[in-house]
């Protein structure tokens, strides 16, 4: 038989974990891009 | 196809559609996620768990599709020697590693209320875990070969991690007829071409969890490849600059 278990924790844990974990994921990316650009322009400047 | 392998032309391109992808995918996702934790119905027989469906496929499909556009970047790598198929390959594997260990994270925390176990050892959960370690080994494999290539940039002419994209695509149709091949916990696919067996209210959050998903995948791809573009030329341009210094003062010693 199954267990009588409340969902939402579940559900709730499984959300924090995409949104958090992506926008981290996201963030990331975006400021190795922009490091990475300001070094290219930095490099062309020396 | 072959105009856009010139990275001038791809970086006109990206400038503008990196920030557009990564926009529009935060507004539909945001939007979609809200949606389906406050308003979509529970489900006849899993009940509130099904809300898992809107992170947990997005993150399934991505994972695999992710792969396979691996596969065709180290193909295209292979075959035709474009300048950016490299550095694409590069730039996919940490968000189809990321979207992939997602998938199994959120599985697993569906799999306790909906089939009473965190995780079983069948075709599907297993093959998927198999696509996350592909992902993790591509990745120590391409930053081994930029190392040895002495660039340290990520867009390195070594053609082993291009046969290892290419392999490990093989994966990809095991993962997807796992569910047919072999007993499993794990529901056949509800979703096939030109037919679904979910009601609309949740096939229609699900397009608009995976067109977000996606936009916001690609955005993240054309970041990692600004990123990896523009440090190979710094790298390029600090090289040039210490062999003309090495070269002067090789000349006023004589």
């Amino acid at each position: 038989m199954r267990e009588g278990l409340d969902h939402w924790p579940f559900i709730l844990a499984s959300y924090a974990l995409t949104i958090g974990g992506t926008l981290l994921l996201v963030a990331q990316s975006w400021l190795s891009m922009k490091q990475a650009e300001a070094r290219r322009e930095r490099s062309r400047d020396r | 196809m072959h105009g856009f392998a010139n990275p001038a032309r791809f970086l006109r391109l990206a400038r503008w559609l990196t920030p557009l992808l990564l926009i529009a995918g935060l507004i539909v996702t945001g939007a979609t996620l809200t949606w389906a934790l406050t308003s979509a119905p529970p489900e006849r027989l899993q009940g509130d768990s099904a809300k898992i469906l809107f992170v947990h496929v997005p993150a399934a499909w991505l994972g695999m599709g992710g792969w396979s556009a691996l596969a065709i970047a180290s193909l295209t790598e292979l075959v035709w020697r474009h300048p950016l198929a490299a550095i694409a390959a590069r730039a996919i594997a940490l968000p189809g590693a990321w979207f992939s260990a997602l998938c199994l994270a959120t599985g697993s925390l569906w799999g306790r209320p909906a089939w009473g176990t965190w995780w079983v050892w069948d075709g599907r959960l297993t093959s998927m875990l198999v696509l996350l370690f592909l992902y993790l080994a591509y990745m120590a494999l391409a930053e081994a070969a930029d190392r040895d290539a002495g660039n340290g940039s990520g867009s390195g002419q070594s053609r082993i991690p291009a046969i290892f994209g290419l392999v490990g695509a093989i994966n990809i149709p095991i993962i997807h007829y796992s569910v047919l091949w072999w007993n499993s916990l794990h529901q056949p696919p509800s979703i096939s071409v030109g037919e679904s067996a979910m009601a609309p209210v949740f096939l229609y959050g699900l397009l608009a969890a995976v067109i977000g998903f996606s936009l916001l995948f690609g955005g993240v791809v054309l970041a990692r490849m600004r990123a990896i573009l523009a440090n190979a030329q710094a790298e390029a341009r600090l090289r040039r600059r210490a062999m003309d210094q090495d070269f002067d003062d090789f000349g006023k010693r004589d």
